[in-house]
């Protein structure tokens, strides 16, 4: 089976962190999946989301290693941290998953989203869109005389705070990639 | 070695090469390349089967008492739709099986064809693993990864599904190698933890070993090395259900079965032990009760090859992830080496309490007046069939509960019967199953009768084969355990829980060709069991029982294993809570 390399806290003598802290509050955890990218794959991880009642606040997955046929799968998910432990092992017997990595407790990481937001005005709304989407380092992918589409990247708190300002705007569509996130340093 | 056949000869060689014995299934359609290549052949025995479900489940009976993989095939479609129960029994029971199926040609997949359904879609979440192979070149490896993934770590049914035009088209085929899978579960356990086990074990006042079936999954060694453990620090020991004869019955450490229907003297002790040794077992809802009182005052240790299994219903203090076979190896050496400590005085005092426990004798009956008691009837047959070379497998219910309770196992693979599903119809075909890969054994199928009915299309199979198995049908004509909580919880209402039209068991026998017994007279029931035994051929026993008997003890659902209903407790009206009336 995949090495859970989930790194090891205090108490933890085996490979496995099996020892984790049992409260009762509910923690987001950013879940790194190393997957071999075959058919079926991704529905045997969604697969195991929905049959065992846990739950996925993003999701995304793409082939990162052409050669060595591996799919990243980012995954955001939330629960007590015995539900979280649950959820890594049960992912980690997945028989293709080779990796399963925790980035919220392996050590600081770096999480970025795209978004895409069509926002319809006209007059001061339509400048101060595009005043704000300058803040937000957005780029305008596309325009016309009644609309802008913009496009963002940045951490997912960035992209729901710059959905909130564009609401009041003319905020017509939105599209998410989820996030992708990976471990800072070496 | 490379050698060119065609796909389906190389399903049949690969089976071959696996050292595969003994396949049950049922042609169809999109195998039919396959079953020719079956046909052309003498190594490999088919077992033809009713109805694809007994397939399954009778590889699983091959599987459980060999130790060695169960091999199925079927056709596409309903072939592979009825042998979904099978394999979802497997995964909860940890049970290895292959399971081939045909699959229309690779062409037409998606097209709504014929006998076509999404397959490994519908097997996928009751599968170990399963593949969809579209190039013959890579059927011979991926036969050979199916019994590498099936065998290793938690054991499980894995299947394949294999496209009509794969299995005529040629393509290159490789022996076995020694395993170059990257699947490659870790077998040793953290020496750091199984030292902290061993320290534990030392000073413990009250301890108490809860084994499961994983000590049986792990092979002939890990009960032989459990048995020397136990025997060797004197604690006493309990099993689940899926772990019976890994330690004898009758050794004097032994205190029989725990869980909902365990015994007394099991359950007291693992609420009031103080250091919990639990290997190969799962915490199980039907071991623990509710979670919140279970084992409140103990530390508690959990040997799994599947670390999924740990922390996942109970906090455990030392967790010990490998082959329960391999930690005991461990275990034992570290024990020894630091003197083989244990805390004997205390455990001697932690005897003299669970010796008081035993002494309410919670399995006590009172045979009297005409009717046979379901647990005489079973008490009779282990008392004329212990010292034969015996095979049980059990359907679901109060019987497969009794049959726990009254029979005692000496050996591990002698006992199958469907834990983690309760798959109602599973003890017959696996009864076959058993009989297949012990041709001279005595195997006995402890059923009821509206379980029996679920499969009984099996009998043609057992006559086709010359299987004599036995049948031995507790008729209550009731659905039993449905009737019981009927009873204990909605009011005495038996909606829907008789078994009304029930046919003649003699008389269905003989339109077999098989023997039929009926008894119905406690004086007569010693030798209707004997007239069994010596039969040669598949039997029939219809043996009446009392009809509205209760199996106890019993822990009543939400309740914790030191609030044990016992037989005599004849106040069981409101013992369930609403809260306990939702668990199932």
């Amino acid at each position: 089976m995949a090495a859970l390399k989930i790194k090891k806290g205090a108490t933890s003598h085996s490979a496995y962190n099996l020892r984790p802290n049992f409260s009762d509050v509910v923690e987001k955890h950013t879940l790194a999946v190393l997957v071999e990218n075959e058919p079926g794959a991704l529905a045997r991880v969604i697969g195991l989301f929905s049959g065992r009642g846990y739950n996925i606040d993003s999701l995304t997955v793409a082939e990162v290693d052409h050669t060595g046929h591996l799919s990243r799968i980012t995954i955001v998910t939330s629960g007590t941290p015995q539900v979280i432990e649950q959820i890594k092992a049960q992912v980690g017997r997945i028989v293709p998953v080779h990796e399963v990595h925790d980035l919220t407790v392996e050590g600081p990481s770096v999480e970025r989203e795209l978004a895409i937001f069509k926002v319809v005005g006209k007059g001061e709304q339509r400048v101060e869109a595009l005043r704000l989407a300058d803040i937000f380092r957005a780029n305008v992918v596309d325009s016309t005389l009644e609309s802008f589409v913009f496009e963002i990247t940045g951490a997912p708190d960035k992209i729901d705070a710059f959905a909130e300002l564009m609401r009041p705007l003319g905020l017509a569509d939105v599209a998410r990639t989820g996030v992708a996130a990976l471990a800072r340093g070496v | 070695m490379k050698r060119q056949m065609t796909g389906a000869k190389m399903i049949v060689q690969a089976l071959i090469d696996q050292g595969v014995d003994t396949v049950f299934g049922y042609p169809g359609g999109a195998v039919l390349p396959i079953y020719d290549e079956v046909f052309q052949q003498n190594s490999i025995k088919h077992v033809l089967v009713r109805h694809e479900q007994g397939a399954v489940h009778a590889a699983e009976g091959y599987a459980r008492s060999t130790g060695k993989p169960g091999v199925v095939l079927v056709t596409s479609g309903p072939g592979a739709t009825n042998a979904v129960t099978g394999l979802t029994d497997a995964l909860l029971d940890s049970i290895p099986l292959v399971v081939l199926t045909g699959q229309v040609p690779t062409f037409m997949i998606g097209s709504d064809a014929f006998q076509e359904a999404d397959t490994v879609g519908i097997t996928r979440p009751c599968t170990k693993h399963n593949w969809l192979v579209k190039e013959t070149d890579t059927l011979g490896a991926t036969l050979h990864e199916a019994f590498h993934v099936a065998t290793h770590g938690r054991p499980g049914p894995v299947l394949i599904d294999i496209p009509k035009d794969v299995q005529f088209a040629t393509g290159h085929y490789e022996s076995p190698k020694p395993s170059t899978s990257r699947y490659q579960p870790q077998v040793k356990g953290d020496m750091a933890e199984i030292t902290e086990l061993v320290a534990a074990m030392e000073t413990a006042k009250r301890p108490i070993f809860y084994t499961g079936g994983g000590v049986i999954n792990s092979g002939p060694a890990a009960s032989q090395l459990l048995r020397e453990l136990v025997d060797a620090t004197g604690f006493p020991i309990t099993s689940t259900l899926m772990g019976l004869g890994a330690y004898p019955a009758s050794g004097d450490k032994w205190l029989g079965m725990l869980g909902m229907h365990g015994l007394y003297e099991a359950n007291m002790a693992m609420h009031d032990c103080d250091l919990m040794i639990n290997i190969g077992a799962r915490f199980d809802d039907r071991i623990t009760g509710v979670i919140d009182s279970f084992s409140p005052k103990s530390t508690k240790a959990h040997i799994d090859i599947d670390p999924s299994s740990i922390n996942k219903v109970i906090r455990i203090d030392i967790p010990i992830v490998g082959d329960v076979a391999h930690v005991l190896e461990d275990l034992l050496k570290v024990w020894k080496s630091r003197g083989r400590k244990t805390n004997s005085e205390a455990v001697a005092k932690w005897w003299q309490q669970i010796e008081e426990w035993r002494s309410i004798d919670c399995l006590k009956f009172n045979q009297s007046g005409k009717v046979i008691k379901p647990q005489h009837a079973l008490a009779r047959l282990e008392a004329l069939t212990k010292d034969h070379d015996r095979y049980i497998t059990t359907e679901v219910g109060q019987h497969q509960m009794w049959a726990a309770q009254y029979l005692g196992f000496e050996e591990p693979n002698r006992w199958m019967t469907s834990g983690g599903l309760g798959t109602m119809g599973y003890g017959f075909p696996a009864s076959i199953g058993v009989q297949m890969a012990h041709p001279e054994a005595l195997v006995i199928n402890v059923a009821g009768e509206a379980s029996w009915l679920m499969n009984m299309q099996e009998m043609g199979t057992a006559m086709q084969f010359g299987l004599p198995v036995k049948q031995f049908i507790l008729n209550n004509e009731r659905l039993g355990m449905v009737r019981q909580w009927q009873e204990l919880l909605h009011g005495e209402r038996y909606s829907q829980s008789w078994s009304e039209a029930l046919p003649d068991f003699v008389k269905l026998a003989e339109a077999f060709g098989a023997k039929g017994i009926i008894c119905s007279d406690p004086d007569d029931l010693d030798d209707a069991i004997m007239e069994m035994i010596n039969h040669d051929g598949p039997v029939i026993f219809d043996c009446l029982v009392e009809k509205h008997e209760n199996c106890f003890p019993m822990i009543p659902s939400g309740k914790a294993h030191n609030e044990m209903l016992l037989p005599g407790d004849h106040e069981t009206q409101g013992v369930i809570d609403a809260k306990g009336s939702v668990l199932v």
